[in-house]
């Protein structure tokens, strides 16, 4: 487990928990720290498809701990062009690092307007209290 | 609607103290786990001791004349096989058959009984009990605020509990009373994780300095999470998830723990079904590639899942699932539906892991 909380500035944020890094017009997907902690220790990720699309707001992974399974939120649309397949054998790296080597999909955005709906560093630890 | 409040066990500080995480269970507020997660205290327990505070667990004690009448009315098991100082299991059955509760009874005395029942099923469970004991001569005494029950489990589990008892301890599906760090306590042979160890009741009062003692002489507080994995791999039921009134014992596996012939509540259902077969049969699993079948997941072709996670022994999905009685036999291959994902079983030996066997694990 990761030991405490921490949010990076240099992404944005949806208020269900996952983060978006975006460079250019490709984005990288993870999920917070609130996330995995409440999770708890992860057993499990099961991937979307390489070239599958996916939407803001509505699930395209799942991931389990011990205890249940939980779906991963899209923070933004657009088509998968990358999935961490080093997941599949070490899905702890979620709790251990879950801004860096936790990274789950990488995704080529088809409306990157989408990212203004999402919320800041800030605004995100805001609404955790 | 106003949210209930939840009651809280004597080691509520202790568990708040150690950074557990607490959650509503049956109307108490428990620790699912601790700072080290679920995985540090089950491997804990396989390996060394773990100490569960389970006293939102319910405590019936019935006395008097007729406690063995009562009791034999109630109980699958047969009550007078029980020696005084020695536990049984056996469920508590409706006139249908249909499983009401699953309970260990202790025999105290020659007419004086203690059966632990589980949280969620208490109260009916007393109610049933004083409905079933109109015309006998027995004294039906509601314990729960009488005690706090916690259990010590792992091969280390005896020797911490014997480094503060007066005498030696119960052996294994044996009970009575001890005097634990200077407090009277029934100290019962028996557990939920399939390791050895000891269940202890005690008096409220002694509930928090006992908890501290055994965990500063070396057991590891573990919470619900990891009773339930532990719970699993070594195929114990659970109320609820794998017993249900819905469906019977003989279904569940549990008919070694029924004997009709006493006339109990529900014999005469459990007895037709015996005869004739279960139409379902509860079994064991491991799931063969990736992916964790959960509680609810149907089977394919018939039946459900109702216990699942992964075992953090083995490294892999395991559950209990209903099937059809036809296709519940060891090796048997079947398919779950997991959310929309078809993920490969196969019908296992209980227990799904076990101390003993394990040679490479």
């Amino acid at each position: 487990m990761s030991s405490g909380a921490s949010y990076p500035e240099d992404r944005l944020y949806h208020c269900e928990h996952d983060w978006a890094l975006i460079d250019g017009e490709v984005a990288t997907f993870g999920i917070t720290w609130f996330a995995q902690d409440a999770l708890g220790e992860v057993v499990f990720f099961d991937p979307p498809e390489v070239g599958s699309s996916v939407t803001a707001n509505e699930f395209y992974a799942e991931v389990e701990s011990v205890k249940a399974v939980s779906d991963v939120i899209a923070p933004l649309s657009g088509e998968i062009v990358e999935v961490n397949t080093a997941l599949a054998d070490t899905p702890e790296t979620i709790n251990e690092d879950p801004y860096g080597a936790g990274w789950m999909v990488k995704v080529k955005l088809s409306d990157p307007g989408e990212q203004d709906a999402l919320l800041d560093c800030e605004n995100y630890v805001s609404s955790l209290s | 609607m106003p949210t209930p409040t939840l009651k809280r066990t004597p080691l509520f500080d202790s568990h708040r103290d150690a950074g557990a995480k607490l959650v509503p269970f049956a109307g108490w507020e428990m620790p699912v786990q601790y700072a080290d997660g679920i995985r540090a205290e089950h491997v804990a327990v396989r390996t060394a001791a773990g100490i569960f505070d389970v006293s939102h667990m319910g405590e019936v004690e019935t006395s008097g004349p007729d406690a063995e009448a009562l009791l034999q009315r109630v109980l699958t098991n047969d009550i007078s096989k029980l020696a005084i100082g020695g536990a049984q299991y056996a469920l508590l059955c409706n006139e249908a058959g249909g499983v009401l509760d699953d309970l260990f009874t202790y025999r105290i005395a020659p007419d004086r009984f203690l059966t632990v029942t589980n949280a969620s099923n208490h109260d009916a469970d007393v109610a049933w009990m004083r409905d079933q004991a109109a015309g006998l001569d027995v004294e039906i005494h509601d314990g729960r605020e009488s005690y706090a029950m916690l259990a010590v489990q792992g091969p280390r589990a005896r020797e911490i509990v014997q480094a503060v008892s007066d005498s030696p301890l119960p052996d294994r599906m044996q009970a009575g009373r001890r005097i634990i760090r200077g407090a009277s306590a029934l100290v019962c042979g028996t557990g939920y994780t399939g390791e050895d160890g000891v269940e202890l009741l005690v008096d409220p009062e002694d509930a928090s300095a006992l908890w501290d003692d055994i965990v500063r002489r070396g057991a590891v507080p573990c919470g619900l999470a990891a009773r339930d994995t532990l719970r699993l791999e070594a195929c114990f039921h659970l109320y609820g998830n794998d017993l249900s009134i819905e469906r019977g014992p003989i279904e569940a596996g549990l008919g070694w723990a029924c004997s009709e012939d006493t006339g109990f509540v529900g014999a005469d259902a459990v007895r037709a079904v015996r005869a004739a077969g279960p139409r379902e049969k509860l079994v064991p699993f491991t799931i063969s590639g990736p992916g964790i079948a959960r509680e609810g997941n149907p089977v394919i072709g018939g039946g459900e899942v109702t216990s699942g996670t992964l075992s953090p022994s083995l490294g892999i999905g395991i559950g209990m699932a209903y099937v059809p009685a036809q296709r519940a036999n060891v090796g048997e291959r079947f398919e779950i539906d997991v959310r929309g994902k078809t993920r490969a079983a196969v019908v296992a030996s209980k227990p799904l892991y076990s101390h003993d066997e394990q040679t490479d694990g």
